[in-house]
């Protein structure tokens, strides 16, 4: 049992990339990404709570060009997660195993993730009144 | 472990002896938990972000009217809960897979969990706040 160590994880240093696996350590970024959304959801929970102020210092800094980067990020993360996670899910229930269909839906999400990320900006912008 | 032929005196069988040895231990649950959170967030998740994108834009009055509709502050909790709850697996799992000292991954597992339900509990008082007293 306690031979050499062995490497415990697959290293994504020496893996060869291909596009199911960089799909599969792209939902593991997502995901922490997104917990660090969650944690900025709360933030501006707490500034809604806090009064007019504290939220309006918080909407100021979410339409400044740092801010819009940062929920653009986390549009696309929730998009590609909540897609590939529906993929996971089919995997989970047995379908969509076999390499030719991994590879279609896994082409899929990515186009679905533009897609969606696209219409929701462009949704929000017109809200505000861009167009 | 070292001796390959297997010795029969010990009376506990092997699916004893096997129990618990593993890298998955108690992982069934861990397991089934997660793809409940995450059927759960996938009609939670899109409400939440098509209600934001729908607030692009939206000053103090609008958020804090939207925030005190019973409906809003009840998918809004349920949302937020269900959430961390598949946040902690998830991150659970990344730290089991990429931190190897057992006191580290330990403490980090800990800490997560604390900060999940800390944030969690502050999220929904804010949220009963900015319903309420807004």
């Amino acid at each position: 049992m306690a031979g050499h160590p062995r490497p415990l994880s697959p290293h994504l240093q020496i893996y060869r990339r291909q596009l199911t696996s960089v799909l599969s350590i792209l939902h593991r970024f997502t995901g922490i990404g997104l917990a660090v959304g969650l944690l900025y959801l709360v933030c501006w929970l707490i500034a809604a709570a806090s009064g007019l102020d504290s939220f309006d210092q918080l909407q100021s800094f979410n339409g400044s060009i740092i801010g819009r980067l940062l929920l653009l990020g986390w549009t696309v993360a929730f998009f590609y997660h909540l897609l590939n996670g529906i993929r996971h899910l089919a995997w989970d229930a047995g379908w969509g195993f076999e390499l030719p269909a991994a590879y279609k839906t896994g082409y899929a999400v990515l186009i679905g993730t533009a897609v969606l990320t696209i219409v929701a900006w462009a949704i929000g912008y017109y809200q505000m009144g861009a167009f | 472990m070292a001796d390959a032929a297997p010795s029969r005196k010990s009376l506990r069988s092997d699916i004893a002896k096997a129990r618990g040895l593993g890298a998955a231990k108690e992982g069934v649950a861990h397991w089934w938990a997660q793809r409940l959170t995450a059927i759960a967030l996938i009609p939670l998740g899109i409400w939440l972000v098509a209600s934001l994108v729908c607030l692009a834009g939206a000053d103090h009055a609008q958020i804090s009217q939207w925030l005190s509709a019973p409906f809003t502050l009840g998918a809004l909790a349920l949302t937020i809960l269900t959430a961390f709850y598949h946040a902690v697996l998830g991150l659970q799992v990344v730290v089991e897979d990429y931190v190897h000292t057992h006191a580290a991954k330990l403490t980090l597992i800990i800490l997560i969990q604390f900060a999940a339900f800390g944030l969690a509990t502050a999220a929904i008082i804010a949220l009963l706040v900015a319903a309420f007293a807004g």
